[in-house]
């Protein structure tokens, strides 16, 4: 027994892909999902950002989009641009944006909503204000929904003070002069104290609610079921893309060198540059293949409209399996053995599955770690195809990740080719 | 005719040295065994001979050629120590995979593939996945897909370690059937006994250099010289003085076994044996059994190494 155990100790002791796996790996994963969760609660890195319209033009709109405005949790742009530059925005404009997923969610004041407002008070009555929004972000209306109550109680106490006692007057009488001066004195002081209390944290209000709200989904998808089962297929899809490929190219690559075949490849007139390449091309295909499948399950088993975007998913998929493939390359080359290849690529895998969005959407976390998400290659894939089967986007409008898809896939490969040089000649 | 030749080759791997101004030739249509210990530098040659090694001294010419020691030449062929072979291919597709990464295409490579199958053994077995295979099959296979392509030279590194001695004799007959053909072979190896029984010359490497190269007999007449050993067991142990007497007759003799061993080293056994018996029988003893042994390769070997072949 203490044998066994000495035994087993000093292989551990001596092996470092292990050792990595057993006290590095859930470190690494216990940091970052603390990292991305533990951060929620940070309004400061958890800005929801919006786009305001006013159709109103009144006092009350113009005290509403202040109100968002000094609410930390939002972001608000009233312009084209989010710096502040740019045309006012307008209905479509808004729409735009939320519809190529720069914004999760538009506020739409209509016309009319100030004199409502300020007649009615808590009475409501008037057009609903419109949420514009992507709902494959679930939260982010909600919580849009929730603040935009919470501004509209407290961004115009004295306009909703003031519409509170019309409504008084006509039915329960008008007051008397000894009252009303009272009124008036007292309604500017809520001025200020509406204002001050615009930049809280507090929950939305629950109960009366002075202005109604509509959420208005802008996608519009014909099958939107379908559309956020793509993401899903993409995101665990690109996963195990990444695994295949590393596994693929370990094989091609470590157990070829292993065995000897690749000396004898070496010696026929393809050199290392064919082999690679060669391999490169049947992993990228076999990747189109891999995704295929995933995403014709996604079709047949829960109706993901496959057929509908087929060619943005062909693009993407091609793109998305040739710098899968050309990664694989480059960990196949840099690792020394099997089990390296095994336990480093793991880790590195799973740390850019979390990070990239292929574990939770990343618009789950917060803004640091979307900006660190978009480091890693699932990101930009996952990205494609939330563009291709969420946002209807044209196969042109893809090209900012497939840009980014088609450096990695040169970087990976010019690599992977210097990494490779090792088995050419000592 | 010299098809291949090393010069002064030296190469340091860090602190080590592994080629130490190796020297030789392998003339056509030879089968030359390249013979050492482990870690002599056997490999690292034939790597630097294939390109897969660059050498930090000297130079290696193939058909008056030096090499760029960056690329493997075409009139190569190579077959690796390890069963360099897709085990989930056939037989026939293996040999199809090489060939075509040889260049050879449509009737050619059918045909090349069908001669090598033959001269394998394997054309029953063509289809059957390599998986399936025994060692020795795979070997053959290993060596059919270095030759595939006809080559002129053939480099073959242990070509028959782990394999039964019927698997052995097939693929020195499949080694001669090439040399016989004008095909060069340089093959590495640790069996002393195949290297004297199979090959024409035998260079003999330790520590990254060449200590002695040529035909058994050259070797032999280089180093230990054509005496026999001659090994006499005896029924019961000579006493000292009659043991002085028996060895006092016959130069580098000597008794062990308890004085039941005798151990004698002869030019010329019919003439040095008779008078060295009758001593015996004249002392009182019988001889039980006699050994006679001529020079070997073994014997070669540890004359200029001080040791066996496997240490």
């Amino acid at each position: 027994m203490r044998t066994l155990m000495w035994v087993g100790w000093t292989n551990l002791r001596r092996d470092r892909v292990a050792q990595a796996l057993t006290f590095l790996l859930p470190i690494v994963f216990f940091s970052i999902f603390a990292t991305v969760f533990g951060g929620q609660g940070d309004a400061a890195t958890a800005r929801i950002r919006i786009a305001v319209v006013d159709e109103d033009h009144s006092e009350v709109s113009a005290r509403l989009i202040e109100g968002l405005r000094n609410e930390k949790s939002l972001r608000t742009q009233t312009t084209a641009d989010a710096s502040g530059t740019g045309a006012v925005l307008d209905r479509g404009a808004a729409e735009r944006l939320v519809r190529a997923g720069d914004v999760p969610v538009a506020v739409v004041i209509p016309a009319g909503l100030g004199a409502a407002f300020s007649t009615n008070g808590f009475g409501g009555g008037g057009p609903p204000v419109q949420l514009l929004s992507d709902v494959s972000d679930r939260i982010a209306p909600q919580m849009v929904l929730g603040l935009l109550q919470k501004v509209a109680m407290t961004a115009a106490p004295d306009l909703l003070m003031q519409g509170g006692m019309r409504q008084f007057e006509k039915y329960a009488g008008g007051m008397t002069p000894q009252q009303k001066e009272a009124v008036d004195q007292w309604l500017p002081r809520l001025k200020p104290q509406g204002q001050a209390r615009g930049t809280g944290d507090s929950a939305a209000t629950a109960g009366a609610m002075p202005i109604s709200v509509e959420v208005v989904d802008v996608m519009r998808t014909d099958n939107r079921r379908g559309s956020l089962i793509s993401f899903y297929a993409a995101g665990i899809g690109v996963m195990f893309l990444l695994f295949s490929s590393v596994a693929g190219a370990g094989g091609a690559l470590l157990d070829e060198a292993e065995t000897g075949t690749l000396e004898r490849l070496l010696s026929t007139n393809i050199g290392m540059t064919g082999v690679l390449v060669g391999k490169w091309i049947l992993l990228a295909l076999i990747g189109c293949l891999q995704l295929t499948v995933m995403f014709l399950w996604g079709r047949v088993a829960f109706g993901l409209p496959l057929f509908s975007h087929l060619s943005g998913f062909a693009v993407m998929t091609l793109f998305t399996a040739a710098a899968a493939a050309a990664l694989g390359l480059v960990l196949a080359s840099l690792a020394k053995s099997r089990a390296q290849l095994s336990g480093f690529s793991t880790i590195l895998i799973l740390t850019m599955s979390a990070l990239g969005g292929s574990m939770f959407p990343r618009f789950l976390m917060s803004e640091g770690m979307q900006k660190v998400g978009l480091l890693t290659f699932n990101a930009w894939a996952l990205d494609g195809y939330l563009k291709v089967f969420w946002r209807q986007a044209a196969i042109w409008q893809l090209w900012p990740q497939i840009l980014v898809l088609v450096t990695l896939t040169g970087v990976f490969l010019s690599l992977a080719r210097l990494l490779a040089r090792r088995w050419e000649a000592a | 005719m010299n098809v291949l030749s090393v010069r002064d080759a030296r190469k340091r791997f860090g602190n080590v040295t592994a080629l130490n101004g190796a020297t030789f030739e392998l003339r056509h249509g030879e089968l030359l065994a390249l013979l050492g210990p482990n870690g002599a530098g056997k490999t690292t040659l034939i790597r630097a001979i294939t390109g897969r090694v660059r050498l930090d001294g000297g130079e290696i010419r193939l058909f008056d050629r030096v090499l760029d020691g960056r690329h493997t030449a075409p009139e190569l062929g190579i077959v690796p120590q390890e069963i360099a072979l897709y085990p989930l291919l056939t037989a026939r597709e293996n040999l199809e995979a090489f060939g075509g990464l040889h260049s050879l295409t449509g009737k050619d490579l059918a045909q090349q593939v069908d001669w090598a199958l033959e001269r394998i053994g394997l054309l029953d077995r063509a289809t059957d996945l390599v998986k399936q295979f025994s060692g020795g099959m795979r070997r053959r296979l290993n060596i059919a897909c270095g030759v595939l392509h006809r080559p002129r030279v053939v480099l073959l590194d242990e070509p028959t370690v782990g394999v039964d001695p019927q698997s052995r004799d097939r693929i020195y007959d499949m080694l001669a059937d090439l040399a016989r053909s004008g095909v060069s072979l340089l093959l590495t190896t640790h069996h002393l006994e195949e290297a004297e029984a199979r090959c024409s010359r035998t260079v003999i490497i330790d520590h990254g250099k060449v200590i002695a190269a040529g035909t058994m007999s050259e070797l032999v007449d280089q180093t230990v010289g054509r005496f026999r050993l001659v090994t006499l067991q005896l029924d019961a142990p000579l006493d000292g003085d009659t043991a002085s007497k028996v060895t006092g007759r016959n130069n580098g003799s000597a008794v062990d076994g308890e004085g039941r061993i005798l151990k004698a080293r002869m030019q010329d056994v019919a003439s040095e044996l008779p008078p060295l018996l009758d001593c015996i029988r004249a002392a009182g003893r019988a001889v039980d059994d006699v050994e006679v042994r001529g020079p070997s390769l073994q014997s070669v070997f540890i004359h200029l190494t001080g040791r066996e072949l496997r240490e």
